[in-house]
């Protein structure tokens, strides 16, 4: 579903390269886990992936689904399936949040040349995800994000994927900030969507996240590259040992 | 030796005074109103259009704005549905009242018979030497609306003042009566049904009285060749409150001058406009505020989308007299340029001769959040999608203020069709 070969990628502005010769495949129907010490360069792969304009790939190439996808633009992606749920989610004041939902679903749907939802489907469908996600539906008649707690974010993250229905998910510390039971909720919500047709990435830098989404693959990024994969029993030794014998091994 | 005559009249100029002497046997008014008109086409013709070397016109060089005068003239017009559902219209067809409009609950005649009678004579006085707009108003002006809302009523319906051009020229001037505690809506609304030129001027005087709370919404959606003048005056007595609402969606050349003066304590000023601004066209709103007595309060809050080659300009002048102690006031203009040849120009001047007063006023250039734009784009929202609604929600936030749905609703219509056009 998604392979990345040798790529290297800099952010436009600065000149800084940050993802420096970095190989990944993740197959149809797995789930995948990137770990790695901070500012290795996680996020800005997701970024990437998803087609973020501030970033400019000077080699190698990402295949989606066979096919190279760095000419599309984040949209355009977007509709092929391509879903990020933000570590950091921004708030946008005065975008009401069931219009965006509406708007970003029926977009999607223009796309792919489907049938834009009615109101009262569309209704029907954000109760329903809401509900198993426990959102309190007064929440979304707010402006997108705004003033939502760190774990509501993280939340309304997951409730955008469950509606958008994405091949490829990838999720940038979904994890952090939220509390022991939205964690569970959240990663239901995750498990909800595993299928043999979806593949998902998990960045996380705990464990704990991973006894609820077991990953199939376990992969460590440091300083823009992948330089060890393993099975989920890579991460109960990172979180035993730390990345100090790995990034010593690989040096 | 060569004499230069800096103010050398422009083929505008002169086709405005010739207008003028082809009007005259046709505008109404009794002796003292011909008199005034007589007087005030004297003085444009001496004084020129404006050029920027007068201080308030110094970013619209009308003189050199004003290309022409439009060719044709109206066509037929006929009422069209108001921008809201619960409305009094009273139609202005080519800047003509109707005379069988009916009002309920108050009073509403056509300016012309104020004209007529010669009782509109002391209304037509200019502001001042640079008052071109109540000049060329005060010449031609042919009809309009006298509204008389009566002390202590509450106006329910929102009353519309319809005005529909079909090119041409119209001068229309209406003068507005708010008795004391009377509460109503009034949309002074100005549409073009050809894209035929059209140059329109509007001219509102408004007085609230003790306690009158009064929302008044100009919609401006000139055509694209259109030339608009509008001004509004406003006296606001004790503990008035006026929410004075100003989108300009339309036009190529626009003034919008906006004059309050407060005269009562406790009066209130709620100052809000947006500006969509695209292709060739400039857009100039200019207000002057005199906070003239002790403890009055007034917001502005203008903001403007520039797009294309367009120009934008506000000019917000705030004076605190000398005894107008507790006065607080505060403006801000934020703009969003949306293109690299858009401009917009901001000129803030705040007077304080009182000591005990809050003033401020802030202004903000921007163009649109790339993170914002990243995340709707990162949902498959396609960037001129993306764009649309987030220049929406930068001048819808002004528009919700408005609280009454019907009206939030109509004013987001007008500005996503503008902005599906445009964006
Ligand atoms: N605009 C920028 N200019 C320069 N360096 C940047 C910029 N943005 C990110 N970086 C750097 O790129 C590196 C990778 O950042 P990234 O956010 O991808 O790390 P991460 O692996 O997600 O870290 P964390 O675990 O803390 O979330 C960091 O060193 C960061 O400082
Ligand atoms: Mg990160």
């Amino acid at each position: 579903m998604l392979e990345i070969r040798d790529l290297h990628a800099r952010i436009a502005d600065t000149e800084t390269e940050i993802i420096r010769g970095l190989n990944l495949t993740v197959k149809a129907g797995e789930v995948a886990a990137i770990m790695g010490p901070n500012g290795s360069g996680k996020s800005t792969l997701s970024y990437i992936l998803s087609g973020r304009e501030d970033y400019e790939v000077t080699s190698g190439d990402i295949l989606y689904n066979g096919e190279s996808n760095l000419e599309l633009d984040a949209a355009e992606r977007a509709a092929k399936g391509v879903f990020l749920a933000f570590q950091y989610p921004v708030e946008i004041p005065g975008v009401a949040t069931m219009q965006f939902l509406k708007v970003a679903m029926n977009e999607q749907r223009k796309a792919r040349g489907e049938a834009e939802l009615t109101t009262p489907e569309f209704m029907r469908r954000v109760k329903e995800a809401a509900a198993h996600l426990k959102i309190d539906t007064d929440m979304l008649k707010r402006p997108l994000n705004v003033g939502f707690s760190g774990g509501e974010k993280k939340r309304a993250e997951i409730l955008q994927m469950a509606l958008l229905q994405p091949n490829l998910c990838i999720l940038d510390e979904t994890d952090s900030g939220l509390d022991i039971d939205a964690l569970k909720i959240v990663a239901d919500g995750v498990n909800a969507l595993r299928s043999p047709d979806r593949a998902v990435i998990v960045i996380t830098h705990y464990q704990r996240l991973l006894d609820y989404i077991v990953p199939d693959t376990v992969h460590v990024l440091y300083k823009g590259q992948v330089i060890k994969t393993g099975d989920k029993s890579l991460a109960l030794d990172l979180e035993a040992n730390g990345y100090a014998d790995i990034i010593g091994a690989a040096a | 030796m060569t004499v230069i005559n800096l103010n050398r009249q422009t083929a505008a100029e002169a086709e405005l005074l010739s207008a003028y002497a082809a009007a005259l046997s046709d505008l109404p008014g009794d002796g003292a109103v011909m008199a005034v008109r007589d007087r005030l086409s004297h003085a444009l013709k001496t004084d020129g259009l404006p050029t920027r070397r007068i201080e308030s016109w110094h970013y619209t060089d009308l003189k050199n704005l004003l290309k022409a005068m439009p060719k044709d003239q109206a066509g037929k017009v006929e009422v069209v549905d108001p921008l809201i559902a619960k409305t009094q219209v009273l139609p202005l067809a080519n800047g003509s009242a109707d005379r069988a409009a009916l009002a309920l609950g108050f009073s509403a005649t056509p300016f012309a018979d104020k004209l007529l009678s010669g009782e509109a004579a002391a209304l037509l006085a200019d502001r001042g030497g640079d008052d071109t707009i109540g000049r060329i108003n005060g010449s031609f002006v042919k009809d309009g609306y006298v509204l008389d809302i009566p002390a202590g009523a509450e106006i329910e319906d929102a009353i519309e003042l319809q005005a529909v051009q079909a090119g041409g020229a119209s001068h229309m001037r209406h003068s507005a009566q708010f008795g004391a505690g009377a509460k109503a809506v009034v949309i002074e609304r100005h549409l073009a049904v050809t894209s035929a030129q059209a140059l329109v001027s509007a001219v509102s005087s408004l007085t609230l009285e003790q306690g009158a709370e009064v929302t008044w919404i100009i919609v401006q959606q000139q055509g694209l060749a259109d030339t608009h003048f509008g001004q509004i005056n406003v006296v606001l007595k004790g503990d008035a409150k006026l929410k004075l609402f100003v989108i300009n969606a339309g036009g190529k050349l626009v003034r919008q001058e906006i004059h309050v003066v407060t005269a009562g304590a406790g009066a209130d000023l709620t100052l809000r406009g947006v500006n969509l601004l695209g292709g060739e066209s400039h857009t100039d709103v200019t207000m002057t505020l005199g906070h003239d007595v002790p403890d009055t309060t007034s917001t502005e809050i203008i903001r403007s989308v520039v797009f294309d080659r367009a120009k934008g300009v506000f000019q917000g002048q705030i004076r605190v007299a000398p005894d107008a102690q507790k006065t607080d006031a505060r403006m801000a203009c934020n703009t969003l340029l949306m293109s690299d040849d858009a401009e917009f120009s901001v000129k803030p001047e705040l007077e304080i001769f009182a000591d005990d007063v809050q003033c401020a006023h802030g202004a903000t250039v921007a163009d649109i959040d790339r993170n914002h734009l990243y995340y709707l784009m990162a949902r498959g929202i396609p960037a001129r999608k993306a764009r649309a609604l987030l220049v929406n929600a930068f001048v819808a936030e002004i528009v919700e203020e408005l609280e009454d749905e019907a009206l939030v609703e109509a004013l987001e219509a007008v500005i996503s069709n503008w902005l599906e056009k445009h964006g």
